[in-house]
């Protein structure tokens, strides 16, 4: 685990997760991270490394992932489209909030 | 124990059939779910509905649910006698205080076995607990302490779940940004049977500023400028998260110029800081005396500036 216990972290670029870690957070199994990994939802910091580290960002979305799949009975593909989608509309939102941001009022 | 009526919350009749009380749930699910949806009661419906289908999906709780009879939402009731050793609860003393339906109901599959009465000793991690922690500008700024109160369920020495409230203190260090979240490992639920610990997760959401808005770790300011102080330039002092600071604005500064503060912005979690940014407003005084309005018209006079040049320009490029 890349953090301790008590220790309280920013779900940031500078954290890592073992694949391991991301299925028992999420409380998806780890075949199904990897589908996600293998329908490009999420991507490990080095695809050709022996064993996938992703980057904390990630936890959140797998996060997500769990939440949808119990709710919604997705099967992995569909998981994996509507939570490449939902990342599309966070990072365009997030460039309309930049945006309003710099907008004189 | 309070009731709720499920059939209501899906908006379905107490006979509905199990495709319909699905088709029901989905429908307010893609509407309510906090992953999906931008109601700000959102996720708050989305647990009612959610509670309603994981009770109404299963045929075995559906009909220990409606053993319980037909009451007001929101009235106090106890199960009829016959409900709990049929169901489980055994003790005819037992006490149904504290006690939310939800919670009684999810004990038909399990819910008690998982929590250690009898049955096989499996692990189960402990529930996570996600919440939002509304914090100022300044807090995020200088960093924080936040209390949460939350209502969690947690297994009693007998095994059945209760809810109790939880307060949490939770220092936020400096570095917070809007949508940022923050993990504490092992703050969640306890696990069941040596299972892990949940986790508490905790989302940032800034207040809204009067003055300053807030992109990442940059911050907007709107600078007004009188005329004059944007043509002839100015040294003006403007407000930062730190203090007041001078700021030299060039000549000839145009509306909507950003002029930029480095360090200024929001401090990173992993070192450094954003940049504060001031954008250029010019700002017309609403009334002007006598001899204001006088060197105005001088100005009038003597100036070659057409600041609506590039419209003739524009119009005959394009024929």
């Amino acid at each position: 685990m890349a953090t301790r216990p008590d220790e309280n972290v920013w779900l940031i670029e500078e954290q890592e997760f073992s694949i391991g870690e991301l299925a028992q957070l999420s409380g998806l199994s780890e075949s199904e991270v990897r589908e996600l990994v293998d329908y490009g939802a999420i991507t490990p910091v080095r695809h050709d490394a022996p064993q996938w580290i992703f980057k904390g960002d990630c936890l959140v979305t797998v996060r997500a992932a769990g939440r949808l799949r119990a709710s919604f009975e997705l099967e992995p593909h569909a998981l994996a489209l509507v939570i490449a989608l939902l990342d599309r509309v966070r990072s365009l939102e997030a460039e309309l909030g930049g945006m309003r941001a710099r907008m004189p009022r | 124990m309070k009731y709720k009526d499920y059939y209501e919350i899906l908006g379905v009749k107490r006979d509905a059939s199990a495709d319909n009380i699905k088709k029901a749930y989905r429908k307010l699910a893609h509407q309510y779910h906090p992953d999906v949806s931008k109601d700000p009661k959102g996720e708050e419906k989305f647990k009612e509905v959610a509670e309603a289908y994981e009770t109404l999906k299963d045929a075995e709780k559906r009909a220990a649910y409606d053993q319980l009879g037909l009451h007001q939402p929101g009235e106090e009731f106890r199960p009829p006698p016959d409900w709990g050793p049929q169901h489980g609860t055994g003790d005819a003393n037992f006490s149904f205080q504290d006690i939310d339906l939800e919670d009684l109901l999810a004990g038909l599959t399990g819910g008690r076995h998982r929590a250690g009465r009898g049955g096989a000793a499996m692990q189960f991690p402990g529930q996570d607990y996600e919440v939002t922690a509304h914090v100022s500008l300044e807090d995020a700024f200088r960093g924080t302490e936040v209390e949460l109160s939350l209502s969690v369920a947690e297994p009693d020495a007998q095994g059945q779940v209760r809810r109790v409230p939880r307060t949490f203190k939770v220092r936020i260090p400096k570095g917070a940004t809007d949508g940022q979240r923050l993990r504490l490992a092992g703050k969640g639920g306890k696990g069941i049977n040596g299972g892990r610990d949940g986790d508490l997760y905790l989302n940032i959401a800034l207040h809204p500023h009067p003055l300053f808005r807030v992109s990442g770790h940059d911050l907007f300011l709107d600078l007004p400028l009188a005329p004059w102080e944007a043509v002839l330039g100015a040294e003006v002092e403007i407000p930062t998260l730190a203090g007041p600071v001078k700021l030299k604005v060039p000549p000839h500064t145009r509306a909507g110029r950003q002029l930029r503060l480095g360090g200024r912005g929001l401090p990173r979690a992993q070192g450094g800081e954003g940049a504060l940014y001031a954008i250029a407003q010019i700002v017309v005084p609403t009334a002007s005396n006598e001899r204001e309005l006088a060197l105005y018209r001088q100005l009038a006079e003597i100036s070659t500036f057409n600041p609506r040049g590039h419209f003739q320009q524009e119009v005959s490029h394009g024929h």
